[in-house]
């Protein structure tokens, strides 16, 4: 095997001191698996506690550091920092023809803030958890609750550093270090995704940090802007804390849409339809993104007049998600489909992506939300978005450039069984939990009523079923770094930059700088002449 | 012409400048989202809260205020003053002008603590002991998180100032430092310009009556 | 078991409105998901690789296409909005002559009073056919007061009165669930509504034997807590005269105006220097945590039932 960036050097050291955004995208790699199989016990815990109506196997207590757990860990810990920090550390300066980002050092540096956030959040859960699930509403969380919520704010807020500074190096580097001839209409849509990404990680991040300050005063003095003993008011917690929580679901969802991009015209041989349609959606979604916050709030008591505008913003995002939809749909219009367990993930994503944002406008309708918030309905439409989506596009994404990452080919009978395990063991978990939040079941209850056992016996058993999916690749992914067929270097026949150099690629990425002079996603199947 | 050794990710001189440039203004914009709810939660006050508000404001120090005031935009001329003079080339210059500014960061902070101990031994802070009504023990809440966080990044503004007066006077090529200290610059004229925000709201309103 | 039902009992006069929106969303977006689907689905099968089919001239891009599936959504979209926002004003406006009952909520309990002064916990009987209003609030963290059958919820916010309205149509028990995480036993602060023919109500409402009503409660509170001694037209304080204050319009010190409701009299009980009317003297001391919500709501209630000025 020729050098390559994992040959260039094999201690501990020349790992935890590496500059070269690729290593740091396998830190970030190593790290996030971990926290995700972390959160995933928290969630087979629940899901067995809700096995039966009683509350028998963990005791209420218990039950609610569970699902602060699963949820602090799943979106801090994993969701947001999967596609970007990873994959994307990864990829963005290979796919704009540069050598690294533009400040290194500062990459490195995000690491080690996210992996020490982690480690506080881990450490207060270890130190007796945490009850006041991921909201942290007041003032439940500043004057009520009996647990390490100071602990895990600063983990939290140290988390968050690393996202600003992620945000930051990629802007930067999008702006100042495109290849020669690669214009932004010729950017492929997973760096315009990263980039929007990006700008809400800048803007929305720093408001959360300091709310989260506000909150971690209130708590240790008992002084504060959310006490309404104070004069204060709980709902500028909400208010506060939504402005960058909506926002962080496109944060999750907005890279997934970019793997997604990538994999489906690659599959497909088809250029992506209307690409600059799909840029455009991209950055609609971001910005229009930062102004349906208040739709969390409809039965808050916030003015009617205020829940009327969030209603309609939050229809009007639907739009651009609704244009990607249709235009990934497009791209396979006389293609020349194969199905590898890439392309299966990609599908599967736009399947339940799809379900999960129409299952939105239910909750983005005022009369409707106001029976559906808080239920289980809530739950089942965002892991739709959040699992269903990223999740599913995360897997899709690591599949796609494992041979490049690894070098070698990942064994290609086992990702399509584990993509079509994850796919129907999904839809049993979540699809019943839209079922179960129709009827009016509340979320975040330990016990309930016998009349909903059916379903969550059914959820709960589609969980097992996921779980197989999720640790198979675990198994069969470790197999091929030291089995796998070897890969060459564009074994999708990819149009990419990322495709033009070694599997795995030299630490500087490219041996002679790319100029780019084709339009994006040129494909065509095999055979097809090129148009003159 | 200057010369900066360029990194080893970046062709050239001039793309590493850019990229310098653009990633400190996107911190400032970080940086300012950041206040944010610091300030959604004073218009919050100055809304449901208008007379504890309007009294909070009274009884904050205007005379110390101002005269801090007056100490940063001057501090501002200073560091504005030292990058112009690097790039021409007078380095020594820039060095007294840098170390002016730094002298005046600290003058602020002194004052500022001044300020802090009289509020303290006057009650004017919120929680147990406070002398003030609820509705004031909320600005005074705010008073604190915002100036105190003004002059934490105060303090590594002067750290890096400071940096940069040393630096000066030991490389062999200080000329070299100039774009830096450019990039260094925006961020001192930033926890300015927050400065300029806080003043009014903070010591101003409901003096004019 | 019986037959699997996709919605929950309906039982209130909003709750038919509310399922209309939802059976209509469901059909519509499973059409939309189902096109979607099948589209996939047939391409997938029509231009698999190998598969020998014209492919030639593959679009690109198609603005009229694009641009005509941003439009159509868009109306749509602006129908349902509509539609929902339209159901959702009328959920929050209040019918003038709802029967008032008032809510307390706290960990892990709901306490409730009737206007006659007949108080329950974790359970509420309610006339059919008759609007019924709740004026609530919490005593510590956030609740939501949710009833699945009646397709209403409202978080429980304390700090403040938030308020809800329903009228139920048929006799039977509901769910009464908390649906704002608020603790321990969460899952446990539910209940049951029992909504009873008219005449059943009455009897109920007898059964509990005589009760002195919320509004006797409160003007016993009122003296206790001292209230009377300065807001007595007699006393020789100064302070506001409360006879018909609910609903007036009250100018304040500071220049503005607001109208009298629920929150501002409770306001002006635990924070009295907040809301000064104007041509008085911020004199009044501070209730904070001597007076407990449910004896707020009598007093309100009291001083709402005072003789009008």
């Amino acid at each position: 095997m020729a050098d390559n960036y994992l040959t260039d050097g094999y201690t501990l050291a020349s790992w935890l001191t590496t500059r070269d955004h690729k290593r740091i995208a396998l830190l970030y790699f190593a790290a996030i698996t971990t926290f995700f199989f972390v959160g995933g016990a928290a969630a087979t815990l629940i899901r067995l506690e809700l096995a039966t109506a009683q509350g028998d196997l963990v005791s209420d207590d218990t039950y609610n550091r569970l699902f602060t757990a699963h949820g602090v860990i799943m979106v801090w810990l994993f969701l947001i920092p999967s596609i970007p920090s990873a994959l994307g550390n990864f990829l963005m300066p290979m796919m704009i023809g540069a050598r690294d980002l533009a400040f290194p050092r500062l990459n490195l540096a995000s690491w080690y803030i996210y992996v020490a956030g982690g480690v506080m959040i881990i450490t207060a859960l270890f130190l007796g958890g945490v009850d006041t699930g991921w909201t942290f509403y007041t003032p439940f969380s500043t004057l009520f609750s009996n647990s390490h919520v100071v602990l895990t704010l600063l983990g939290v807020f140290v988390v968050g550093f690393s996202s600003i500074l992620t945000g930051l190096n990629f802007i930067v580097t999008v702006h100042t270090m495109r290849a020669p001839g690669l214009t932004w209409f010729r950017l492929p849509l997973f760096v315009w995704a990263n980039y929007a990404t990006s700008l809400i990680l800048v803007l929305a991040t720093p408001v959360l940090a300091m709310t989260l300050v506000l909150l971690a005063i209130e708590r240790i003095f008992q002084v504060g802007i959310f006490n309404p003993a104070l004069g204060g008011d709980p709902l500028l917690f909400q208010h506060l804390f939504w402005f960058y929580s909506h926002p962080a679901v496109y944060i999750m969802i907005l890279p997934a849409m970019g793997v997604a991009s990538e994999i489906i015209p690659c599959f497909a041989r088809r250029p992506v339809f209307g690409y600059r349609f799909m840029a455009y959606a991209i950055l609609g979604i971001a910005i229009i993104g930062f102004l349906v916050w208040g739709h969390h709030m409809f039965v808050s008591g916030q003015s009617v007049y205020a829940s009327l505008v969030f209603s309609l913003l939050s229809f009007l995002v639907a739009i651009p998600s609704a244009i990607k939809v249709f235009n990934w749909t497009a791209t396979l219009y006389k293609g020349s489909i194969r199905f590898s367990a890439p392309m299966l993930y990609a599908l599967g994503f736009v399947g339940l992506f799809t379900i999960g944002g129409l299952t939105g406008l239910y909750l983005a309708s005022l009369a409707l939300d106001v029976h559906l918030t808080d239920t289980y309905f809530v739950v089942a439409h965002f892991h739709y978005i959040m699992v269903g989506g990223s999740v599913m596009a995360y897997f899709g994404g690591v599949h796609f450039w494992w041979p490049k990452i690894s070098g070698r080919m990942y064994p290609e009978i086992w990702g399509k069984v584990a993509a079509v395990i994850v796919f129907v063991g999904f839809n049993l978990t979540f699809f019943p939990q839209y079922l179960l939040g129709v009827q009016g079941m509340p979320r975040r209850y330990h016990a309930y009523p016998d009349e909903f056992t059916v379903l969550n016996v059914l959820s709960s058993a589609g969980a097992s079923i996921l779980a197989v999916g999720y640790l198979l690749p675990l198994a069969y992914l470790a197999w091929s770094i030291f089995r796998g067929e070897r890969a060459t270097s564009n074994p999708w026949r990819a149009t990419g930059l990322e495709w033009q150099t070694a599997s795995p690629p030299p630490t500087e990425n490219f041996e002679h700088p790319p100029e780019v002079t084709r339009e994006p996603y040129d494909y065509r199947p095999e055979g097809e002449i090129a148009p003159p | 012409m200057i010369t900066l050794p360029v990194a080893p990710q970046f062709s050239t001189e001039i793309q590493q400048h850019r990229a310098a440039t653009l990633g400190m203004w996107v911190f400032l914009a970080t940086e300012l989202m950041f206040f944010g709810p610091l300030f959604l939660g004073y218009g919050y006050g100055r809304l449901h809260l208008s007379d504890a508000f309007a009294a909070g404001s009274r009884e904050t120090d205007v005379v110390l205020g101002t005269v801090n005031t007056g100490i940063l935009l001057t501090s501002s001329f200073f560091v504005a003053n030292a990058v112009d003079a690097l790039e021409r080339g007078a380095h020594r210059f820039a060095a007294i002008m840098l170390h002016a500014a730094i002298a005046l960061g600290i003058a602020f902070l002194a004052i500022k603590g001044i300020e802090y101990s009289n509020d303290w031994q006057e009650g004017l802070f919120p929680g147990a002991g406070s002398a003030l009504p609820k509705g004031e023990q909320y600005f005074f809440l705010l008073y604190f998180a915002m100036t105190g966080l003004h002059a934490a990044h105060l303090i590594i503004g002067i750290a890096i100032l400071l940096a940069f007066a040393v630096a000066l006077g030991r490389v062999a090529d200080p000329v070299s430092l100039s774009a830096r200290l450019r990039v260094a610059g925006l961020y001192w004229h930033f926890v300015d310009a927050v400065w300029i925000f806080l003043y009014p709201i903070l010591y101003l309103v409901e003096r004019s009556g | 078991m019986s037959a699997f039902e996709l919605l929950p009992p309906a039982a209130s006069t909003m709750a038919g409105r509310v399922d209309t929106i939802f059976l209509t969303l469901s059909a519509l977006c499973g059409f939309v998901a189902l096109a979607i689907a099948v589209l996939i689905v047939v391409f997938a099968i029509r231009y698999r690789e190998g598969a020998s089919v014209d492919r030639s001239n593959p679009p690109t891009r198609n603005r009229a296409l694009e641009i005509g599936w941003i439009v159509v959504p868009l109306v749509i979209f602006a129908g349902i909005f509509l539609w929902a926002g339209a159901d959702y004003a009328e959920l929050r406006r209040q019918p003038a002559d709802a029967m008032p009952i008032f809510v307390v909520a706290k960990q892990w309990m709901w306490k409730l009073e009737h206007e006659g002064g007949r108080r329950e916990i974790n359970e509420l009987h309610v006339p059919v056919g008759r609007p019924v209003r709740l004026v609530m609030t919490s005593e510590d963290v956030i609740h939501s007061f949710f009833v699945p059958a009646f397709r209403i919820k409202q978080d429980v916010v304390p700090g403040r009165y938030s308020s809800l309205w329903f009228t139920a149509t048929g006799p039977g028990n509901y769910h009464l669930f908390c649906a704002e995480y608020c603790g321990s036993q969460h899952a446990a602060m539910g209940g049951r509504i029992v909504a009873m023919a008219p005449a059943d109500f009455a009897r109920w409402l007898e059964s509990g034997g005589p009760t002195s009503g919320i509004a006797a409660r409160g003007f016993a509170l009122f003296r206790r807590y001292g209230c009377s001694g300065c807001h007595d037209p007699r006393s020789t304080v100064h302070a506001p005269d409360l006879a018909g204050l609910l609903g007036r319009s009250v100018h304040l010190a500071d220049g503005r105006s607001l109208v009298a409701d629920e929150a501002y009299i409770r306001d002006s009980v635990l924070l009295p220097n907040r809301d000064v009317v104007a041509g008085f003297e911020p004199i009044m001391p501070s209730f904070v945590g001597q007076i407990a919500e449910d004896e707020l709501m009598a007093i309100i209630e009291y001083i709402r039932s005072m003789p009008g000025a």
